[in-house]
């Protein structure tokens, strides 16, 4: 059914202003979602604009960042579905996005947490970013992904592990040689960073 | 309690030692993990975006 009803064009213009401040955020959940930075801003924007045209059923007052994160997922995931090809090709461009070094001055340890990341099985690691990245309660993050909050406590918890233990043993892919000991350099920027606040 | 710590006299200190440096470590992943999303928050939005949004305005208008 869709609304034909005229809508309050005052409405309209609350729900735009609350969209727009959502924007950066769609962008960097679909990044992490697709890895390759022009297709993140391609999903960002069919998220967007599918936000845009089921407004009529959000209820201002309730929690739009959660609203539109699911749309995300949700187109994702649908789009993942009907071409396996195009699966594929993300996935290869997943994979080099993840492994190239596009910013030199990039702090090392960031950049292994993103090829650490990339190992991690996707459940583990959407619901890793919409909690520990995101700021979603795992309540909220349960309603994303459309399963029980335990099964996303469970998935977090997993992958937190999963992770420490990918970047102690320096255990993810890297182009032209070892890894190194990740942790040690995430954990020097930690003491850095802490003593800095 | 006593007893048990003289037979194992590092065991309960050690245990606390590894659980904080468990700890430390789950910090430290976390801290980067929030830094690396925060990054693309932080990127300017591509001017398509908000193109996009108010050519939807403009056909919302008309109906």
């Amino acid at each position: 059914m869709i609304d034909r009803s005229p809508r309050d064009p005052a409405l309209d213009e609350a729900f735009k202003l609350e969209l727009v401040t959502l924007i950066p955020h769609l962008r960097a959940f679909a990044r992490t979602l697709c890895g390759d930075a022009t297709a993140a801003d391609d999903l960002a924007q069919d998220a967007m604009m599918k936000a845009w045209d089921a407004r009529s059923s959000f209820q201002m007052g309730t929690n739009m960042k959660a609203w539109t994160f699911m749309i995300l997922r949700n187109q994702f995931y649908s789009e993942k579905r009907r071409s396996w090809r195009q699966t594929q090709l993300d996935q290869e461009a997943a994979e080099r996005t993840l492994v190239a070094v596009d910013d030199p001055e990039a702090p090392v340890a960031l950049d292994e947490l993103r090829l650490s990341l990339g190992m991690l099985p996707p459940e583990q690691r959407e619901a890793l970013i919409l909690v520990g990245a995101g700021g979603f309660a795992y309540e909220e993050a349960a309603e994303i992904c459309g399963v029980a909050v335990g099964t996303v406590k469970s998935r977090v918890s997993r992958a937190r592990k999963a992770l420490q233990s990918i970047l102690e043993d320096g255990a993810y892919d890297r182009d032209g040689g070892a890894a190194g000991d990740a942790m040690r350099s995430i954990l020097a920027d930690a003491e850095r960073l802490s003593t800095v606040r | 309690m006593i007893e048990q710590q003289s037979q194992h006299p590092v065991s309960g200190s050690e245990a606390n030692a590894a659980l904080d440096e468990a700890r430390l470590r789950q910090q430290a992943i976390g801290v980067r993990l929030r830094q690396m999303f925060d990054e693309v928050v932080n990127e300017p939005v591509p001017d398509d975006f908000l193109d996009i949004l108010r050519r939807a305005d403009k056909s919302a208008e008309r109906d």
